[in-house]
């Protein structure tokens, strides 16, 4: 019964439909790979230009804490969603729906951090096209400045479209999972049909990965 | 040619054009064939509006004078030209239409892997195509199809962030319509399809797919960049604020050179159908055409620096893209030596489609070899900027795209409408096309090797010659094309009834009713064999091979 309500009029039987929607998210996260691989190559491009001035301002103004706490947020996220995977494929939906809770929260959690960074940014002046002062107006060690203004802005440029950039994956995957949820909720998934829940795992942990390359590239690369 | 006469009782047949009648039935429409002609209303009204662009452009270049038009004017016109005729027309020329109609026929599905996705395909196509079509209405862009910075995200007072929106729009369209290609070819294949028995079309749209997929967005995060250095007066590519304007044109090229082998690697694919089945004979070398599809769009990601010569790369990068850019021409050229191959002892017949097919290969070649020409570093900064590039592209764009484009609408027309056009008008047309093809665009050859700029309004008065008869080239170009235009819609209504294989074809889609049922097939075939079996017919020059052997 569960059969004939989720299989598609194109497809054949399941074992097509779940071949064909997991290689779909594959090639989409290459997609998506050529994507923030464009980003991120301009930035190391860039990085190698002005290394001195990108140290500087990620020296300065990124916090290691708070990062790594988001970094250690979004990993355990990703277990979650392993774990959520691993449940619907045993047919355990309380615990299933409890994994898909879980990774909401953290997935909110991280956004929070995320905008309190923003916000003191935003307050010490660091935001190119808004309000970007370099050196900032209280500026603690004024004698240790001598980055070039306008790198030190090319540096942001980049943190503030990468991070906005992933930040906003990661807003469409609380969705994905919100509907996910509601789904499991209403009993739609069975150790015989659960490729929504895979596949969104595979979107999430890819999300998770693309925070692992940028975490070093901004906040450690000194 | 033969046609199954008109038959009463073939009529009331249900199919996917008269299950449902109604406005809402095309629009929600998850049917592949819908979508497929969906996109071949739109590309047309594309097409017809660059048409007119083009049109503007070669009347103003009548005279050496720039009189016709200002030159603010005109850079505003060969922009809007290249981004209506690039990004929405060319790229999805064949794959959205002609490719979203006949891959599922030929995998023996009932559709794409994913059908909502391909209709959200096309209402972003639209939604791209329509923030264009506002920035041309509202200003338009003088910045090139190119958009180089930093003038792009500096100093030009057009609208380019509602330009490079429309870009980035259309892009996601490109990147599900290949998705969507891809995954069918893996996953829909119908039982005994097996890879090597797979149409050539097929093999070339998924090569094609494949550049989509790892191109595209890659120029959509660099639009994005440029988009956002010129919202927020950003120094992403701005030299001035220690940007690099080579690093765009790096990332741009990254997506843009592989993005003319998305608008030629379809055509090789419908060339290759047509040829071998107006040539009723198999077409040579099978396995040679289909890797070279994937060793093209392979090719096709390193050639990018080839566009870089004069703009401060290094001569040694320069020496690699070079090489690299004469290496893409083997496969290219290992297609071209199997076509002519195939036509040797054919028992060839010059239908409309294989009039388009011909002209595509003695074009092709033409615009292939003159980018040899290019790719050479000393004669490339002679010619660089100049008409003989804007004469070489057209002939891949033009000579190769749209020939194909034209070849392939004729030949899936009866099968996409279940009609025959006319078929004298047609050849007449195909042969109108090609003639006023080479008086418009060979003698730019000559203007740009004796050293016409392009994008220049007013020229010397010594070029004259050359650009009226290019001009007049023109216009006979564009009869050639409203005349298919009339005639094919003309069949709609008053087309002979087709039948399901009306050139005697023998893959897939031709074994389904013309036009097909919803669900293409009424019982999936089967697949026993290779795709091109035309040396079955009786004819004295059978090859060695055995009927029914295997390729």
């Amino acid at each position: 019964m569960h059969q004939a309500g989720h299989l598609a009029h194109q497809f054949e039987d399941l074992a097509q439909q779940k071949e064909a929607s997991t290689l779909g998210m594959w090639a989409f996260l290459a997609t998506e790979l050529m994507f923030f691989g464009g980003a991120l190559t301009c930035f190391v491009v860039y990085r190698s230009f002005y290394a001195h001035a990108f140290a500087q301002a990620s020296r300065e103004h990124m916090s290691i804490p708070l990062g790594t706490i988001n970094t250690a947020v979004l990993l355990c996220s990703s277990l979650t969603v392993a774990m959520g995977v691993h449940f619907a494929r045993h047919g355990q939906q309380r615990k299933l729906i409890v994994m898909l809770l879980a990774t909401i929260f953290l997935a909110i959690t991280f956004l929070c951090i995320k905008a309190t960074e923003y916000y003191t940014e935003y307050r010490h002046e660091l935001v190119p096209g808004l309000n970007f002062h370099y050196p900032p107006h209280h500026h603690e060690h004024p004698d240790r400045l001598t980055a070039n203004p306008a790198n030190v802005e090319l540096f942001f440029c980049f943190y503030f479209f990468l991070t906005a950039l992933h930040a906003l994956h990661m807003i469409v995957g609380v969705g994905i999972f919100s509907v996910i949820t509601v789904k499991a909720w209403r009993g739609a998934f069975s150790p015989e049909y659960y490729n929504p829940v895979e596949v969104s795992g595979l979107y999430w942990h890819f999300v998770d990965l693309v925070w692992i390359f940028l975490f070093p590239l901004l906040y450690l690369l000194h | 040619m033969t046609t199954v006469s008109y038959n009463p009782a073939l009529e009331p047949r249900e199919s996917y054009i008269n299950v449902a009648y109604t406005v809402k039935s095309w629009l929600l429409t998850l049917d592949h064939k819908r979508i497929g002609i969906l996109y071949l209303i739109a590309i047309t009204a594309f097409f017809f509006i660059g048409g007119v662009f083009a049109t503007i452009i070669r009347l103003e270049l009548m005279t050496p004078q720039g009189d016709l038009v200002s030159d603010d004017t005109y850079n505003k016109l060969f922009t809007l030209h290249g981004v209506v005729m690039i990004f929405f027309f060319l790229i999805p020329s064949i794959p959205a239409t002609i490719g979203n109609f006949v891959i599922p026929l030929m995998l023996g599905a009932r559709d794409l892997a994913f059908p909502r996705l391909n209709l959200l395909s096309w209402y972003i196509f639209m939604i791209g195509g329509t923030l264009s079509l506002i920035a041309a209405i509202t200003g338009g862009v003088d910045t090139g199809w190119t958009f180089y910075t930093p003038y792009s995200s500096v100093f030009s007072n057009t609208r380019v962030v509602l330009t490079v929106l429309g870009v980035f729009v259309t892009g996601f369209s490109s990147i599900l319509t290949g998705l969507n290609f891809v995954i069918t070819t893996h996953t829909m294949r119908a039982p005994g399809l097996t890879w090597r028995r797979l149409p050539l079309f097929i093999w070339a749209l998924y090569a094609t797919s494949i550049i989509m997929l790892l191109g595209t967005p890659v120029i959509a995060i660099t639009v994005l960049l440029v988009a956002a250095e010129r919202i927020f007066h950003l120094g992403i590519f701005n030299p001035a604020l220690g940007g690099d304007p080579v690093l765009f044109q790096h990332l741009f090229w990254f997506y843009s050179h592989p993005a003319v082998y998305i608008m030629i690697l379809p055509g090789m694919g419908v060339i290759s159908e047509i040829v071998t089945c107006f040539s009723r004979k198999n077409v040579f070398g099978y396995t040679f055409i289909a890797a070279s599809s994937l060793a093209i769009a392979f090719i096709s990601f390193l050639v990018w620096g080839h566009h870089m010569f004069v703009s401060t790369q290094s001569v040694y990068g320069g020496m690699i893209f070079s090489f690299l850019s004469f290496l893409v021409a083997v496969p290219s050229a290992i297609k071209v030596f199997n076509w002519t191959a195939t036509l040797y002892k054919g028992s060839i017949s010059f239908h409309a489609p294989m009039l388009y097919a011909g002209g595509f290969v003695g074009l092709f070649t033409l615009g292939g070899l003159t980018g040899l020409f290019l790719a050479a570093l000393g004669l490339d900064v002679h010619v660089h900027d100049t008409y003989f590039i804007v004469a070489h592209f057209h002939y891949i764009m033009v000579g190769g795209a749209v020939m194909a484009y034209m070849g392939a609408i004729h030949y899936w027309w009866p099968k996409i409408t279940g009609r025959m056009y006319t078929e004298w008008l047609a050849r007449i047309a195909a042969v109108i096309i090609f003639l006023g093809f080479n008086l418009t665009f060979f003698p730019q050859f000559i203007l740009g090797y004796l050293g016409m700029p392009r994008r220049y309004h007013a020229y010397p008065p010594e070029f004259q010659v050359l650009n009226v008869m290019s001009t007049a080239g023109a216009s006979i170009l564009a009869v050639g094309y409203v005349i298919p235009l009339c005639y094919l819609l003309w069949s709609l209504w008053h087309g002979k009834i087709a039948g399901p294989n009306p050139w005697k074809a023998t893959g897939l889609e031709w074994q389904t009713p013309s036009p097909p049922p919803t669900e293409n097939f009424h019982e999936i075939p089967v697949v026993t064999g290779p795709p091109y079996q035309y040396h079955l017919e009786e004819v004295p020059f059978a090859p060695s091979r055995p009927p029914g052997a295997p390729v």
